[in-house]
């Protein structure tokens, strides 16, 4: 049974991390009402800014500072000279330059720090906790439970800005309709420079915690691949259905990664090993057929 | 109690609209006076619309002047119009559906709340005392529009006469002093358009507000609005009170064709 617990939570925690970058989407969604291609790409830009910059002789924490700025000038610069051409524009226009925008980031970041594979050493280490170790004999990564404890704090943070704040209102007010929301006077330019920053904070954080983890390069991009079935879980609008999204999707491909493979072996005979490569997208698919709002997601009802 | 017409707050100046080779509106002027109801007509593709567009500052006219308040202007900006008291709906409902009618409501507060968004984030202080004085004032409309029953309701599961007049709710919640409507009653059953123009007068009524309504049902505009302006292909060809556009030979003319 320790082992169960092992794995469950093991799966749990690295779950998270699927969640803050999950976070970076529903923020970008929730505001414009569409699916920010360059998630990925932004997330591999605030790691690789932070590596460039320590290279450079910055310590750690000037660096983090550092990338926040740069993240910021990005997220007003996507304001200025993406998305304020697309004001009533159709969603899928905006999504389109989601696409440009993720290529455009992908060229640029090696472009300014380099391209090769760096490490990043946030001083947090990989190894078990002893003092669970010791009363429960489970093995939890320090490491993991500080990034967890990390995303949870964003987590609550932004659940609450959204749902009970005028900014987070008038955020809600911008991704449903543009030109209602100007009329009412809502200042559509500074809520999406505001928003883009605050997606690409949550990218930088989401950037330190993998790239520490994987090393920083470019298949930090691909993270933002784990993020879908996450968001298909959660729903594309709700903050905690990114975190509830990941820890579903993290706890169930660990577990199928563990006691799937023996039940297949002894029906089929062969290697049945990668199965949590795959999983969460199969996952996410059943669960399209079920409830394709998300757990969280807001429902659209249309009129015929 | 009979309103008291009051001054000219709104003053259009020879505006001029194109768009590339499109001239939407030419030289067009007129004006609003305070507490009145103000109609726009005219045929399909007069401009009606965009002269809407150009009040509340969608829209960027290329030539002329707006006069709100004795504040002159090249152009609004929907900003400065929503901090200026404009408030307007759309000819095609322009709501935040996935939103309940009271988060609509209290969005359209959003120029009349102040406070700091941390201070909103941690629910604290004035922020909290903020959103309750402006959750009441929202009550106040709801109850004034009669759409107590519907308030928890996200709008998009609301037939459309209730959106209709959830939007102009939304215009109303930020108590403004200027009006803009766009065919408010386009597509409504006679029963819907009745309460509609029995609101539209409350308004204009009770809070002294002054209304510029687009509108096709010439029964409607010609029962309610104090004065009305002609437009047709972007030029107008009539202006004054009902009666006297009812009998210009030129709206009759626009509207029924001309004889050859």
């Amino acid at each position: 049974m320790g082992f169960f617990f092992e794995v469950l939570i093991g799966g749990l925690l690295s779950g998270i991390m699927y969640s803050l970058v999950a976070l970076g989407f529903v923020l970008i969604y929730k505001a414009s009402g569409v699916l920010n291609f360059a998630q990925g790409a932004m997330v591999y830009f605030a790691a690789l800014a932070v590596v460039g910059f320590m290279e450079k002789g910055a310590p750690l924490w000037l660096a983090i500072i550092l990338a926040f700025v740069v993240m910021t000038l990005f997220g007003i610069a996507t304001e200025k000279f993406v998305l304020r051409k697309m004001v009533n524009q159709p969603p899928i226009a905006l999504f389109m330059a989601t696409i440009g925008l993720a290529f455009f980031v992908e060229g640029l970041a090696p472009l300014l720090f380099g391209n090769s594979v760096r490490p990043l050493d946030l001083g947090l280490v990989d190894e078990p906790i002893p003092a669970i170790l010791e009363s429960f004999n489970i093995v939890v990564s320090r490491f993991d439970l500080t990034a967890a404890g990390l995303a949870a704090v964003l987590v609550v943070v932004l659940a609450l800005f959204f749902q009970y704040t005028r900014v987070g209102r008038a955020l809600r007010a911008v991704a449903d309709d543009h030109q209602a929301a100007l009329s009412i006077g809502i200042p559509l330019q500074h809520i999406w420079a505001l928003v883009w920053t605050v997606a690409g904070f949550v990218a930088l954080v989401s950037g330190l915690l993998w790239g520490s983890r994987n090393g920083v390069q470019y298949a930090l991009t691909f993270t933002a691949l784990k993020a879908l079935p996450v968001l298909i879980l959660g729903g594309f609008t709700s903050v905690p259905g990114a975190i509830v999204g990941g820890l579903i999707i993290g706890a169930s491909e660990k577990l199928a990664e563990i006691y799937i493979p023996p039940v297949m072996q002894s029906v089929f005979e062969g290697n049945f090993g990668g199965i949590e490569g795959w999983f969460p997208y199969v996952m996410a698919l059943l669960f399209l057929l079920v409830r394709p709002e998300g757990l969280f997601g807001e429902k659209h009802i249309d009129r015929v | 109690m009979a309103r008291q017409i009051g001054e000219v707050i709104l003053d259009l100046r020879n505006i001029s609209l194109r768009f590339g080779g499109v001239k939407a509106l030419s030289d067009i002027s007129f004006d609003v006076r305070e507490h009145e109801i103000r109609a726009i007509i005219g045929p399909n593709g007069a401009g009606k619309s965009s002269m809407l567009n150009v009040i509340n500052g969608v829209y960027r006219p290329q030539e002329g002047e707006i006069i709100f308040h004795g504040e002159h202007r090249r152009d609004m900006n929907t900003h400065a119009a929503a901090a200026a008291g404009i408030a307007r709906t759309f000819q095609n409902i322009a709501l935040f559906k996935g939103m309940s009618v009271l988060d609509n409501l209290m969005a359209g507060r959003n120029l009349k709340m102040k406070s700091h968004f941390i201070q909103h984030a941690l629910w604290w202080g004035p922020a909290k005392r903020e959103e309750l004085e402006n959750r009441k004032k929202v009550e106040e409309v709801i109850d004034f529009l009669e759409i107590e029953h519907i308030r928890k309701t996200p709008v998009g599961r609301l037939p459309y006469g209730l959106q209709k007049r959830v939007e102009l709710g939304r215009a109303l919640a930020a108590e403004p002093k200027m009006l803009l409507l766009d065919e408010p009653m386009a597509g409504m059953n006679v029963e819907e358009k009745q309460d509609m123009c029995r609101f539209i007068l409350d308004v204009n009524d009770q809070f002294g507000t002054t209304i510029v309504l687009i509108e096709h049902d010439m029964g409607v505009v010609m029962d309610i609005s104090d004065r009305v302006v002609v437009l047709d292909y972007g030029r107008k060809i009539g202006d004054g009170v009902p009666d006297e556009v009812k009998n210009n030979p030129e709206v009759i003319s626009a509207y029924l064709g001309t004889q050859h």
